[in-house]
């Protein structure tokens, strides 16, 4: 990779031990894809729940927090934490999962980092711009950026994202290049979703479809322009089933005003996807009637959905846990609202700043028994037969009345 | 005896060698581990059940989030991890999580790897020269026969270490870019 001086002194330890560190990461990295050199970026978004760290990162960080000679350069946010603190009794975690955490927000603050918590920073603490480049991570973070702000992301997985925010650039490769950002892969939609879960489990089909990390979809036929939620739904299942990190929607999003932008006239249409495909998806998660958990999050949920969430739970009583996770942006107003009141009367939790499947799921299972579990997510129903779980998928609604009668309609 | 060359667009680490576990599917350490026991855990995985622990995994794709940046580097750090990873295609989440955890990655062919190479081959891997050879079991080895239905740890297998080449027998008969 070509340094300019500034990046040169980095790696020369001139700005201390911690840029140099993180720079000799990312150099590897760049050169690994080929790599010409750095792009400045705006903002990064860490994902560092302790889960995934273990003890071996939390100690890298602790490594690079006691050096004292690096803070971040540039804005830098945190994904959820693996734990809500005032609620982790309810999650049957172990007190060293909770000492894990504050060593690593103890380490991640020293650093200079905004303890955000949140996989929905697009809706609650600052959108990219089109154009904007940015290093964020969290897959549903990156594709909702990528695809519906225009903003130019790799998938920064925390070590690179830290590493962007303490040196202000990342390599320059992947999407932050215009040729990058051209459709690969032409879908044609011939009926429209309206529930999140919908929404999710269509993203779900186009993200298998797509398969890899450099696919790029281009998808027409869409009746009407979804709500920023029912894209964060679509999305983050996309990534998730597919490693998706950009799509376009043709006459929707700001690089595909006409089909032609992205160069998806040049395509043949390689797949029709109809209700039937979405339905086919649900129905291959829909193998128990009995349910042990009902659990909103992943993403976290914004005002609007626990809005929707608090109405359905009027007047209910549960027989099952029923949990709502939002992120500590959204919480007050959820509280101020009278929306957590509304669903914890009915025997529900609302919780803030974690995500369910980065907060040591396997152990939650184990600790409270939870195995079928139904949600309205199909992004954590990809991710959690892994550990263990028989995750359902079905609507909000469907949800509700599962935790009230203990079975999935 | 003559070994099979491929050589591959992308590659970082150290040389390795040992015996492979190959499946046209994804990988994810979130989605398709338990990375306590070592074992695929995902259901429906191609692997589901066996030990990843001291294989080269030879699989279709890098899948899902972002969490494997840091879990390699986790399972690095409790000798958990595989001994190298190769892939038809990557992404950025297997290459910085590889970077950060010393994880021997090989990634992009011309070919699908995973339909040139036998489940329970051996190989060996030089990231300087980007290259995957097929090469015989070394002589002193207990050869494990791979069940894709296996829940039994897999026999050892040399490499991972220094200077943990396998020796290979005869010139390399055929190159692949």
């Amino acid at each position: 990779m070509r340094l300019n001086d500034e990046e040169a002194a980095m790696l020369a330890g001139e700005a201390g031990t911690v840029a140099r560190t993180v720079i000799e990461h990312q150099i590897k990295v760049g050169d690994f894809f080929g790599a010409q050199d750095f792009v400045p970026v705006s903002q990064a978004h860490i994902m560092a729940d302790t889960e995934s760290l273990g003890q071996a990162g939390v100690m890298w960080l602790e490594r690079l927090a006691d050096a004292g000679d690096g803070r971040v350069r540039i804005p830098t946010i945190t994904d959820p934490r693996g734990t809500d603190f005032e609620k982790a009794s309810l999650l049957g975690q172990a007190e060293w999962m909770l000492e894990l955490e504050r060593r690593a927000i103890d380490a991640f603050t020293r650093l200079g980092v905004s303890m955000t918590d949140t996989c929905i920073n697009y809706q609650t603490v600052l959108a990219a711009t089109r154009g904007e480049h940015v290093a964020f991570g969290d897959t549903g973070v990156v594709i909702y950026s990528n695809s519906v702000s225009g903003a130019r992301s790799n998938f920064e997985g925390g070590p690179s994202a830290l590493a962007a925010g303490l040196t202000g650039r990342t390599p320059r490769y992947g999407f932050h290049l215009d040729a990058q950002r051209r459709a690969t892969l032409r879908l044609r939609v011939d009926w429209t979703p309206r529930s999140l879960n919908d929404w999710g489990a269509l993203g779900g089909v186009i993200g298998r479809l797509a398969g890899n990390y450099w696919q790029v979809p281009v998808i027409e036929g869409l009746e009407a322009a979804p709500t920023s939620d029912q894209l964060k739904h679509f999305g983050a299942a996309m990534a998730s089933f597919g490693s998706v990190a950009l799509f376009h929607l043709v006459g929707i999003t700001p690089e595909a005003v006409r089909l032609s932008d992205v160069g998806g006239d040049a395509l043949p249409v390689a797949h029709r996807i109809g209700q039937a495909e979405v339905r086919g998806l649900q129905q291959s998660y829909a193998v128990e009637k009995e349910i042990d958990v009902v659990v909103f999050s992943a993403p976290q949920l914004s005002l609007f959905e626990l809005r929707q969430l608090a109405g359905l739970c009027e007047g209910r009583q549960f027989k099952r846990p029923l949990l709502a996770i939002t992120s500590p942006q959204v919480k007050p107003d959820c509280d101020r609202f009278g929306y957590t009141a509304a669903i914890e009367r009915a025997g529900g939790t609302v919780m803030s700043g974690m995500c369910f499947y980065q907060s040591y799921a396997r152990e939650i299972r184990e600790a409270k028994g939870w195995t079928r579990l139904a949600t309205n997510s199909a992004k954590m129903v990809n991710i959690l037969g892994g550990y263990g779980y028989v995750p359902m998928l079905a609507s909000m609604e469907q949800c509700v009345d599962a935790a009230e009668t203990g079975e999935l309609a | 005896m003559s070994d099979t060359i491929f050589t591959a667009r992308h590659a970082m680490g150290r040389p390795v060698a040992g015996q492979a576990l190959v499946a046209a599917d994804g990988f994810s350490a979130r989605y398709d581990l338990d990375r306590l026991q070592g074992v695929f855990s995902r259901p429906g995985h191609k692997l589901a059940g066996q030990s990843y622990l001291d294989r080269i995994l030879i699989l279709d794709t890098a899948k899902g989030g972002v969490a494997t940046a840091w879990m390699l580097h986790e399972m690095q750090s409790r000798h958990m991890a595989p001994l190298a990873i190769v892939l038809n295609s990557v992404n950025t989440i297997l290459a910085q999580g590889a970077a950060l955890g010393d994880v021997t990655l090989l990634a992009g062919f011309d070919v699908d790897i995973t339909a040139q190479i036998a489940h329970g081959a051996w190989v060996d891997i030089d990231p300087a020269t980007r290259t995957l050879r097929v090469v015989q079991p070394p002589a002193s080895s207990t050869l494990s026969t791979l069940s894709s239905s296996s829940t039994s740890p897999l026999l050892p297998v040399h490499g991972g270490g220094e200077g943990g080449v396998s020796k290979v027998h005869g010139p390399a008969s055929r190159a692949r870019r």
